[in-house]
């Protein structure tokens, strides 16, 4: 009975008659759209077309790596590891070190993530769980307008906003003030290393808060719901059941603002002083992985010196590749992932 | 689940809405408004100042004018202003198909393991540092040319656009609903037919926005440039010459010791983010209207 009902199921009112004459008009009709012996061809020489432009992004991805390599092999021959630990940088003896460089980049990074982090958090909760409806769109929008703004841009300004008044005012008090610590002492240039720091933070804000922002808003509703009927007030809520549940998303917002500081090149040669040196007290110039290469790459006479820029390079693009991965990783736990840690 | 009950047991362990808590309450509300204030005050100051500096030094001989020699008063960025868009053009020209197709691919072909792949790099080549993309640019262009040029120029802003431009393609694509697709396919129309007409059509304006972005970002990229384009003095229209370009002017007066092209980088920067924005807001305008997508 049961296979018999299922086989043939017996169907009560107008049956649907056989047309076959049907299929012919409506081929005749749709001719101009379909032609059954060229469509497929079309279809396979479009799909190798598109996969022509995938495989093309691999193949940048590839070309960027086999140059680096390639270009920088007479300097990896002549150093080896000693490159990235020897601070002397001497193009006339053909003497390279990139140690300075090194040192500048990541010193001048932290610096931007220490002032940026705290300001790029406090503008995501803002905007996110505090401000009323009618402005979070447009404290978004502002925000990321930030981004917009080209690097040169905000180098021209440092250099004659920013620079000025930290050599006038900000530099002499923390001179003053924690000038205890070696960190802020010696004649206040405005030009260096804290300049550098200050117009990356600046820089870098608005990816880290719009990356915390989207990670906040990816945390459940009910978390804050729940954490609000027991009483909690707004700051608690948002403590508790919002930035717990998002920190690994943060932290990987801070590792991306990371990224792009490190990467960063034309404000940071602007203002940071542009020498090769190690100073401890952040007011003394310095100089960074990319403005290296940004000043000297057209300059640099003898393939032994462009070699060496071009390591450089390297270095930093595997710097921030793997930055880079770690963040997208660390960002994808809590906006695609399971709820985030629920079981921590 | 135990990071919950800790949560639980702070609140519930202090006593019901007490001064401290409002006090901390207060405090953090205050902390994330000053926090907004002081992002938004550069940004506030960076405008004010563009305004302020870039219209008092622009006339119109700026955008008429080649640069004069170190000393000589007047001359302006007429050259760096075509010599970018030149440079946009080629870029855009290289950059633009390419990414939109990497963006089919990905939505239309993309759900395997190769997809997810070229999605990877594609992340990756996004964050690439523009400098690096310069040597690279460098390496490939103008030492098989033996000298700079806008083509080499061209290609590293095109390099930079892809990536962007193909993951918001492919995020747009996948926006258009799969009953869209379904239909035409019904109707017999073949796959490629459908993605071109059907789909891609459909997200025009997403696309376009992608695209926007895509050259609003590069064209106000400076180091890509230093060693591909170079900059120059006078016109220029061949693709394989050194080229001026308006962030590299910008960037070379601004680090100048002279007064005068100091005035003249801040109305190269004014004209610049006029630019970039006028090119982004008439884009979204018209997409958001629908005025694209009459043409086929």
């Amino acid at each position: 009975m049961a296979n018999q009902a299922l086989g043939a199921p017996r169907l009560t009112g107008p049956q649907p008659v056989h047309k076959p004459e049907l299929t012919v008009t409506a081929q005749e009709q749709a001719l101009p759209l379909v032609r059954p012996g060229l469509s497929h061809i079309a279809d396979r020489v479009f799909f190798y077309a598109m996969l022509g432009c995938g495989v093309v992004v691999l193949a940048l991805v590839g070309l960027i790596v086999y140059e680096l390599i390639t270009k920088s092999s007479l300097s990896w021959h002549a150093f080896g590891w000693k490159f990235f630990f020897q601070s002397e940088w001497d193009p006339v003896n053909d003497q390279y070190g990139a140690l300075p460089f090194v040192y500048g980049t990541i010193v001048s990074s932290i610096l931007a993530l220490v002032i940026a982090v705290p300001l790029a958090i406090g503008v995501a909760v803002f905007i996110t769980e505090m401000s009323p409806r009618w402005l979070r769109g447009a404290l978004a929008f502002t925000t990321e307008l930030l981004a917009a703004i080209p690097s040169v841009i905000y180098g021209l300004w440092a250099i004659f906003v920013l620079v000025p008044l930290l050599r006038l005012y900000v530099e002499p008090f923390l001179s003053r003030t924690l000038g205890w610590t070696g960190l802020f002492e010696g004649t206040p240039y405005g030009i260096g290393m804290l300049a550098a720091g200050v117009i990356l933070a600046i820089m870098v804000v608005p990816i880290v808060s719009s990356i915390t922002r989207e990670v906040m808003t990816a945390v459940p509703q009910q978390q804050r719901e729940a954490v609000l009927a027991l009483g909690a007030t707004r700051w608690e809520m948002i403590r508790t059941g919002v930035l717990r549940n998002a920190r690994a998303g943060i932290l990987g917002a801070v590792i991306l603002g990371l990224g792009r500081a490190l990467g960063e090149t034309m404000a940071v040669t602007m203002v940071i002083g542009n020498r090769p040196e190690i100073a401890r007290s952040l007011f003394a110039p310095g100089y960074t992985m990319a403005s290296v290469i940004a000043n000297e790459f057209s300059e640099a006479t003898g393939n032994l010196y462009l070699s060496a820029l071009v390591e450089v390079g390297l270095a930093l693009f595997l710097v921030t590749i793997i930055v880079n991965a770690l963040a997208q990783v660390l960002v994808w736990s809590v906006t695609r992932g399971m709820p985030a840690r629920s079981n921590v | 689940m135990s990071s919950a009950a800790i949560n639980v047991g702070e609140i519930i362990g202090s006593s019901p809405v007490s001064i401290r808590r409002r006090l901390a309450n207060l405090m953090a509300t205050l902390a994330a408004g000053s926090a907004v204030l002081l992002v938004l005050a550069p940004l506030g100051a960076i405008l004010a100042y563009l305004l302020y500096k870039g219209f008092g030094s622009l006339n119109w001989a700026f955008l008429t004018q080649t640069p004069k020699p170190v000393g000589e008063a007047g001359g302006g960025m007429a050259n760096a202003i075509a010599g970018s868009a030149f440079i946009l053009l080629i870029a855009s020209a290289m950059g633009v198909p390419v990414g939109i197709g990497a963006g089919i691919y990905l939505a239309e072909y993309g759900r395997n393991r190769f997809g997810n792949l070229v999605r990877f790099t594609s992340d990756v080549l996004n964050g690439v540092p523009s400098i690096i993309i310069g040597i690279v640019a460098y390496g490939l262009v103008v030492l098989t040319q033996k000298h700079f040029s806008a083509l080499a120029g061209g290609v590293a802003l095109a390099i930079m656009m892809i990536p962007t431009i193909a993951r918001t393609t492919e995020e747009m694509l996948l926006l258009v609903p799969v009953t869209v697709r379904e239909a035409a396919y019904g109707l017999g129309v073949s796959k490629w037919r459908t993605t071109l007409s059907i789909t891609l059509r459909t997200a025009t304006s997403g696309v376009i926005t992608g695209v926007m972005l895509a050259f609003a970002r590069v064209a106000g990229e400076t180091a890509p440039l230093l060693f591909t384009a170079f900059g120059n003095q006078y016109w220029n229209w061949k693709a394989n010459q050194p080229t001026a370009a308006l962030p590299l002017q910008i960037f070379t007066y601004a680090i100048s010791p002279f007064d005068e092209w100091h005035r003249q980088a801040w109305a190269g920067a004014l004209i610049l983010i006029i630019l970039i924005m006028a090119a982004v807001s008439a884009v979204r305008i018209a997409a958001g209207r629908g005025m694209l997508r009459g043409a086929n």
